[in-house]
């Protein structure tokens, strides 16, 4: 349980996706300048992350993990090398179902998160978190973790990103670093205030 | 005098001779005299305070910090040369104490203060001059006036660094720090973070070296004096008394020493109205509530779980990060609930890093920086949060 715990936090702060692996950046940077639309695509990250990360892992031990086939037949098979095409194909069915789904029962909410849905089946921190979660070899239940943490902080990130730019509406930037040029050196702040955490070990 | 300002105004003005150098000309008339501009007709403004003002009165209330900063430093090098008996100190900080007949005797104050002026002063007029600089730069090229922030910046910015660090190592960092972390974003008042503060996370982080570690505390070259932090982490035992701490007698970054300067501070700040009393409240009480989890949590293997929170209060650079970096009143959460969470942010996180993370063993400067990142955030749900209620009180 403690270990969960940990992971849980880590995930969260210490290895935070977007402000200490920088994964996400086009959304992160594109879709943060409300924090309303920030606040949903946050939500959806959450959503589709911990839903995402477990399923590739279910699909990882139990079908391209070296050895995994020989339920099947197949102990000596390694299907490894087709893992990144496989992960990011069963995200985009994920999140069409999801959707498909969300249209039929949750109306409401379909239509809050309306086009980040579709939006971040091509987010790198979605592939990213299912990456990491095979690198480091999660458990099933690690993965569960291991998804919803990395997908608040993913949320947290972009929230504050907002927040911080409601308020840079009144800065006064050179015009060659208005728009897009002062996110990024907000992201860069941003992340070595992070790195207040980066050292703690759980 | 004024006549000289009045008899040269034109030059400056639209259209004259020497039209671009206007912020610099404003800045020095301005600083003499009255502002050029007041306020007409009906407004909001009960007095006539503005940012000139404001930035004076925080040097004021930083005048203790430095004057201790001055003597401490130059204590600590003196206590640590008559304990090493070191003789035929070299270099020019030397030549000078020697050339002037001074001494080196910690028993005198004079000598104390002359040994730490000759290394405050230095770093304070290269961070002077580099904050001026900058500001003047991009206020002749941008045209917009010259902010008095920068005296305050290049004062802090030296008072939270220890005696030892290299001067060119400060400089580049204050520049990295002040361009980045306030002119890109059109100067005082519309940055997020603080300056200072940054440039001081900027020298941390590229040169860690220099300014981290046991040799970097006391002005004596190659004296190791471990912090009273460090050795808390490591053995569990102070090697200061509470009340040296309290009152600064103790080796650490010039102006942070001392909490009873810090102190001095906070009532000067609070008197005139400029440093937000919520924030120092709400930050000192998530110190000592934070502190007083892990007591009662306790752990074996990690010492700082037993640290009391008197002594949280007391050492490091707590009190001087509360009483002058977080209330900072360009970067702190603006709303007046927003600034409760925001100081209790900025407590928690220092109590949080100093105990449970190993890679830095002082963690407030880092912590005011992190809320800086997170007061807008604060400010727009206790914003949401009143006009919801508000919504539901006239729908009622």
């Amino acid at each position: 349980m403690e270990a969960y715990i940990s992971l849980f936090i880590k995930s969260i702060f210490i290895e935070n996706m977007a402000l200490s692996f920088f994964l996400g950046m086009c959304t992160f940077i594109a879709v943060s300048k409300k924090v309303e639309t920030a606040f949903g695509l946050g939500v959806a990250v959450v959503v589709v992350q911990a839903i995402t990360v477990p399923a590739n892992n279910l699909l990882y031990r139990f079908v391209l993990k070296e050895g995994a086939l020989a339920w099947a037949g197949f102990p000596d098979l390694d299907l490894g090398f087709i893992g990144l095409v496989t992960y990011i194909g069963l995200i985009a069915a994920i999140v069409q179902i999801l959707e498909m789904a969300l249209d039929k029962y949750v109306p409401s909410l379909y239509s809050a998160l309306g086009i980040f849905l579709p939006l971040i089946t091509v987010n790198c921190a979605i592939l990213g978190g299912s990456l990491f979660m095979v690198q480091r070899d999660y458990s099933f239940g690690e993965s569960v973790v291991f998804g919803l943490g990395s997908g608040i902080g993913w949320a947290l990130a972009i929230v504050t990103m907002a927040g911080i730019r409601d308020r840079l509406k009144y800065a006064d930037t050179p015009r060659g670093l208005g728009g897009m040029g002062i996110t990024f050196i907000t992201a860069g702040i941003m992340a070595i205030a992070f790195m207040l955490f980066s050292g703690i070990k759980l | 005098m004024k006549k000289f300002f009045e008899k040269y105004k034109h030059l400056f003005e639209k259209g004259g001779k020497y039209e671009r150098w206007y912020p610099v000309f404003e800045m020095a008339d301005t600083f003499l005299y009255n502002p050029l501009h007041r306020t007409k007709g009906t407004t909001h403004l009960r007095d006539g305070i503005d940012l000139k003002r404001i930035m004076i009165t925080v040097v004021v209330a930083l005048i203790p910090c430095t004057l201790m900063a001055l003597y401490n430093t130059g204590l600590q090098a003196n206590l640590a040369i008559a304990s090493t008996g070191a003789e035929n100190l070299e270099g020019w900080r030397h030549a000078l104490i020697r050339a002037m007949g001074v001494g080196y005797d910690p028993h005198s104050i004079g000598a104390d203060f002359f040994h730490g002026a000759l290394y405050f002063l230095p770093l304070y007029i290269a961070t002077l001059a580099v904050g001026g600089f900058w500001e003047l730069l991009f206020s002749v090229i941008r045209k917009h006036e010259i902010g008095e922030a920068f005296l305050v910046t290049s004062l802090l910015y030296p008072l939270i660094l220890p005696p030892t660090v290299p001067i060119w190592q400060a400089m580049v960092a204050l520049s990295i720090g002040l361009v980045l972390g306030k002119e890109v974003f059109g100067g005082t008042g519309r940055n997020f973070i603080n300056p200072a503060l940054f440039a001081r996370a900027i020298l941390f982080f590229s040169y860690p070296a220099g300014i981290t570690g046991d040799t970097a505390w006391v002005a004596v070259d190659g004296y190791s004096y471990a912090t009273p932090l460090a050795t808390q982490s490591l053995s569990g035992q102070m090697n200061v008394t509470w009340m040296d701490a309290f009152l600064g007698f103790i080796p650490g970054s010039m102006g942070e020493t001392s909490a009873l300067a810090c102190l001095f501070g906070a009532a000067v700040l609070i008197y005139t109205g400029i440093g937000s009393w919520r924030i120092m409240v709400s930050s000192v009480a998530g110190l000592v509530i934070i502190t007083g989890l892990f007591n009662v949590a306790g752990s074996d293997t990690n010492y700082m779980f037993s640290l009391t929170p008197d002594w949280h209060l007391v050492i490091g650079g707590f009190a001087f990060a509360t009483v002058f970096m977080a209330t900072d009143p360009v970067s702190a959460a603006y709303t007046d609930k927003g600034k409760y969470y925001y100081g209790f942010l900025i407590g928690s996180m220092t109590a949080l890093v100093r105990v449970v993370n190993p890679a830095y063993p002082e963690g407030a400067m880092l912590a005011v920086l992190f809320a800086n990142i997170f007061a807008p955030l604060i400010d727009y749900i206790v914003m949401r949060a009143n006009i919801a209620r508000r919504a539901k009180r006239y729908a009622a």
